[in-house]
């Protein structure tokens, strides 16, 4: 071996770049994530809390699939992430760093709780929820096109402004529940619990499924809107290079401008669906961090609406187990919470071995 | 290991990126007080095999010694101890430093960081080479082959022996390349042995002592300068022989297309990047524009595309359909285009300006077209029939047209823009650099659509660095220097030291002239 040693000066390990990688052997990569994810988790379950992991693993299932109303709550949590993903895909794709999804929800969802709170039964409901649909997707499109207005004639930075706008919208927020709860609680209760009036009636007797089928054809939609139309095309164009666009004349401007309309208006949609056909109330956790993780499933999509399905899928299979491994084994949730990051973090991290390759020292130079 | 080895030598050395093979099984040697040249076309693995030697590429086979010693070179650190020092296309220095402070930053040198020190070193340097620099002059005064100079400096300051040029002449006048061959021989005298990569045959010829040629990332062989002349070079680096010499063609009935009269502009800085630009591009001819990189050709090309904002003067454009003159001053792009100006424009920024790079062919070539028609929708048929015969006549070399641009390599992506701009069918067509970077037979492909156009009765605006093509191509040579037109010469009677001259003498003034 020493004498080896002598000749060979090659790395044993070097990473290069791949130039393609075959469909099917990225997603084999994936998966070979997942499950080492699985197992290192495994570890970390038996060291700190003696359970077995295959149980805990079992009881993830269940938290998710163990019964019909587990499913649905699955599917409408897949369905709101899935919307404000959505949402924040066009502005990501035109490299805008939209970080204000979370309070464009929560404004969309503060105009549908405000009309609920004032009109009240004095219009029919049909009425009432165009009238709500309209007022949540108007405070969207405000709260986006304000960062891109400026963004467009100034150059502002939008990350901060549109972080800060999030602050904005969670102060308003709290100032109508203090106005409207009069004990002056900070909890607004249900809205409108006897009459039901602006509630997202049941469809086929399933509570979730409007908000369901709302958010699958929003999926199609903005999966051809962003891939066939001409404006899905210029958000690209900007996205990849504003020198581009301004060679070939497009407004880049108004492509910002008309693309955070889009983004904004989604979010405030968002925020309709969570106030109309879920909660039926509004607080400041509305959006409850779903505006940020957004982001990761955009982006872990590759901007991909229908790719979107499958990473927002995940994440809140991950976080529904999570919650209930915590209950079901009176554990923390700091530990559930440390088990759902080791697995995004290997995910996450997998992107690296799609898109570079590691080369080992070539065996036949060993043997000389 | 014995006396009278080579300073460097490869043996067997391999490179693969992805399914690309950079380099493979490339063999040479270059000997101390030696200039080698480093010949071939674009993409024949000249940069590649040259960082795997300074560190910054490790390759996937085969060996590398230095001074008959076996050398494993993982990184520049270990590229620097084994005193090689690489010379990049793109300067690596720090604008607000002086020379002085660059040459020596990231440098771990015993003792007390002494500036003074540092600047006699550099100056003692200077000296024994006969470089012309001030030591304490920050890099933002410093012209272009005064960066350079500090660069040089920066490899000999550190102890190189072995120094790799990658294209140093490519942005240099052709006073200056001539002192930096002056200060080259005197390096190759000092005993250092010297790799330069190059383009340019007179170059190869003037300066070195042998030539490696590759091709397509294999190693041809080597040759001594003095037994060889350009027709073989041209031969062992393209694989066949081919004709130098560029087509002209008589203008045919030229008329004035296109009217630029005393434009100016100003940069964020203030200063004038053109200043009282006059001239007009002739329908049917090939105006070329020579002057060192930087003196406001890319701003007299974006000002006529409409994407220069400038200060004073007019661009007339007379219409051939309807006969009238209309003015593009202050217009958008899409303003000008709905004027009905036909107006192509191949920019210097490929991938940054022209194209995208993550797109595929398809796509790109939707960027000119993609507005037509009313539908909200976008029409992929027509521009996959473009993209597809853009491919077969130009011969693009490409898996598919559905593959990312930034995948082709120089040549092909240039052929991609050019395709795109020509097929627009424009009346005037300018192209900055459109043959930066490509390889003889790329190069000519481009000059021969070029000439097409010219047959078509388009005016051509041709922005050029290498002169003997200028000479050859165009039918009239405007020089710039400084944003001011030095002159406009006769293409066919044009003399190169004379429009070098031209080009650094407006230049000077003010500025230090050499």
């Amino acid at each position: 071996m020493s004498n080896n040693e002598k000749h060979i000066h090659e790395p044993l390990f070097h990473i290069t770049k791949r130039s393609d990688i075959v469909w099917w052997k990225a997603w084999l990569i994936r998966l070979a994530a997942i499950v080492a994810a699985l197992f290192v988790c495994a570890v970390v379950i038996v060291t700190i809390t003696d359970y077995n992991p295959l149980q805990v693993y079992k009881t993830m299932i269940e938290g998710s699939f163990g019964s019909e109303r587990k499913i649905w709550i699955l599917l409408q949590n897949l369905a709101m992430l899935l919307c404000i993903s959505l949402a924040v895909t066009p502005a990501f794709k035109m490299k805008f760093w939209n970080l204000g999804a979370e309070g464009q929800v929560l404004i969309g969802g503060l105009a549908s709780a405000a009309c609920m709170f004032y009109i009240k039964d004095s219009m029919p409901n049909w009425l009432l929820l165009l009238v709500m649909l309209f007022a949540s997707i108007l405070g969207g499109v405000i709260w986006g096109i304000i960062p891109a207005f400026f963004k467009a004639n100034w150059g502002t930075n939008e990350s901060l402004f549109t972080l800060m706008m999030n602050y904005v919208a969670i102060q308003l927020v709290s100032f109508f529940i203090m106005l409207w709860v009069p004990s002056g609680s900070s909890v607004m209760g249900v809205i409108n619990q006897v009459t039901g009036s602006g509630w997202m009636p049941d469809l086929f007797g399933k509570k979730y499924l409007f908000n369901i089928l709302i958010v699958a054809v929003l999926t199609v939609i903005m999966f051809v809107y962003l891939k066939f139309s001409k404006q899905g095309y210029e958000i690209s164009v900007v996205g990849e290079s504003e020198n581009t666009a301004r060679y070939i004349g497009i407004n880049v401007k108004k492509v910002i401008i008309r693309t955070m309309i889009i983004s904004g208006a989604v979010c405030g949609l968002a925020g309709f669906l969570l106030v109309s056909g879920t909660n039926h109330t509004i607080s400041k956790e509305l959006a409850g961090g779903m505006g940020f993780t957004a982001i990761m499933v955009s982006w872990l999509a590759k901007f991909n609406p229908i790719v979107m399905v499958i990473t927002s899928f995940l994440i809140v299979f991950l976080q529904r187990g999570a919650s209930e491994i915590a209950t079901a084994f009176r554990l923390n949730e700091s530990v559930a919470d440390i088990l759902t990051g080791i697995i995004i973090f290997f995910i996450i991290g997998c992107e690296f071995f799609i898109n570079y390759q590691i080369n080992r020292r070539s065996k036949q130079k060993e043997a000389k | 290991m014995c006396v009278g080895s080579a300073a460097i030598e490869l043996r067997g050395i391999t490179k693969r990126f992805g399914n690309v093979v950079a380099n493979s099984n490339v063999s040479l040697s270059v000997y101390g007080g030696e200039i080698l040249s480093l010949l071939g076309e674009n993409g024949s693995g000249k940069t590649t095999l040259m960082n795997m030697i300074s560190g910054i590429y490790y390759p996937d086979e085969g060996q590398i010694f230095i001074n008959g010693e076996e050398a494993v070179i993982r990184s520049p650190k270990d590229a620097f101890k084994y005193k090689i020092g690489m010379i990049h296309q793109h300067f690596k220095l720090i604008d607000v430093f002086s020379a002085a402070e660059n040459v020596v930053l990231g440098l771990k040198e015993k003792g007390k960081y002494d500036i003074k020190t540092v600047s006699e070193r550099v100056a003692e340097i200077s000296e024994k080479y006969g470089f012309d620099i001030n030591p304490d002059k920050k890099i933002y005064e410093m012209s272009v082959s005064e960066k350079q100079t500090v660069e040089i400096i920066k490899v000999l300051y550190r102890g190189a022996d072995i120094l790799i040029l990658d294209e140093p002449t490519a942005v240099l006048t052709p006073q200056e390349t001539q002192k930096l061959f002056t200060v080259l021989r005197k390096m190759r005298e000092d005993g250092k042995a010297i790799i330069i990569i190059t383009h340019k045959l007179h170059e190869v010829l003037s300066l070195s002592d042998r030539v490696a040629v590759l091709r397509k990332g294999e190693y041809i062989g080597t040759v001594e300068t003095a037994k060889t002349d350009e027709a073989e070079l041209t031969e062992m680096m393209v694989g066949k022989k081919i004709e130098l010499n560029i087509e002209r063609a008589t203008p045919e009935n030229p008329q004035d297309r296109l009217v630029v009269k005393n434009i100016s502009c100003k940069n964020r800085e203030g200063v004038n990047v053109l200043d009282e630009v006059s001239f007009t591009a002739r329908s049917g001819e090939i105006l070329g524009i020579a002057g060192i990189a930087g003196s406001g050709q890319r701003e007299l090309l974006e000002a006529i595309a409409g994407l220069q904002h400038i200060d004073g003067g007019e661009i007339i454009y007379n219409n051939p359909k309807t006969g009238s003159a209309d003015n593009l001053r202050d217009k958008t792009p899409l303003q000008i285009r709905e004027l009905g100006v036909r107006l192509s424009f191949v920019p210097e920024d490929r991938l940054g300006m022209g194209l995208v790079g993550n797109m595929d062919i398809v796509d790109n070539m939707m960027l000119r077209s993609y507005r037509k028609g009313k539908s909200f929708f976008l029409e992929r048929k027509a521009p996959k029939n473009l993209a597809e015969t853009i491919i077969e006549q130009l011969e693009v070399v490409t898996p598919s047209a559905a593959t990312p641009v930034r995948k082709l390599s120089g040549g092909n992506v240039q052929k991609v823009l050019v395709g795109r701009e020509i097929a627009a069918a424009p009346t005037v067509l300018m192209a900055a650099y459109p043959v930066r970077g490509l390889d003889i037979n790329s190069s000519y492909a481009i000059y021969n659509l070029l000439n097409q156009q010219k047959k078509n009765g388009v005016a051509v605006i041709f922005v050029g660095e290498d002169l003997d093509v200028l000479i050859e191509l165009c039918d009239r040579i405007m020089v710039i220097g400084s944003g001011r037109v030095a002159g406009i010469v006769d293409g066919r009677t044009a003399d190169k030291n004379k429009i070098g001259l031209m080009m650094t003498k407006t230049q000077g003034g003010n500025e230090n002239e050499q």
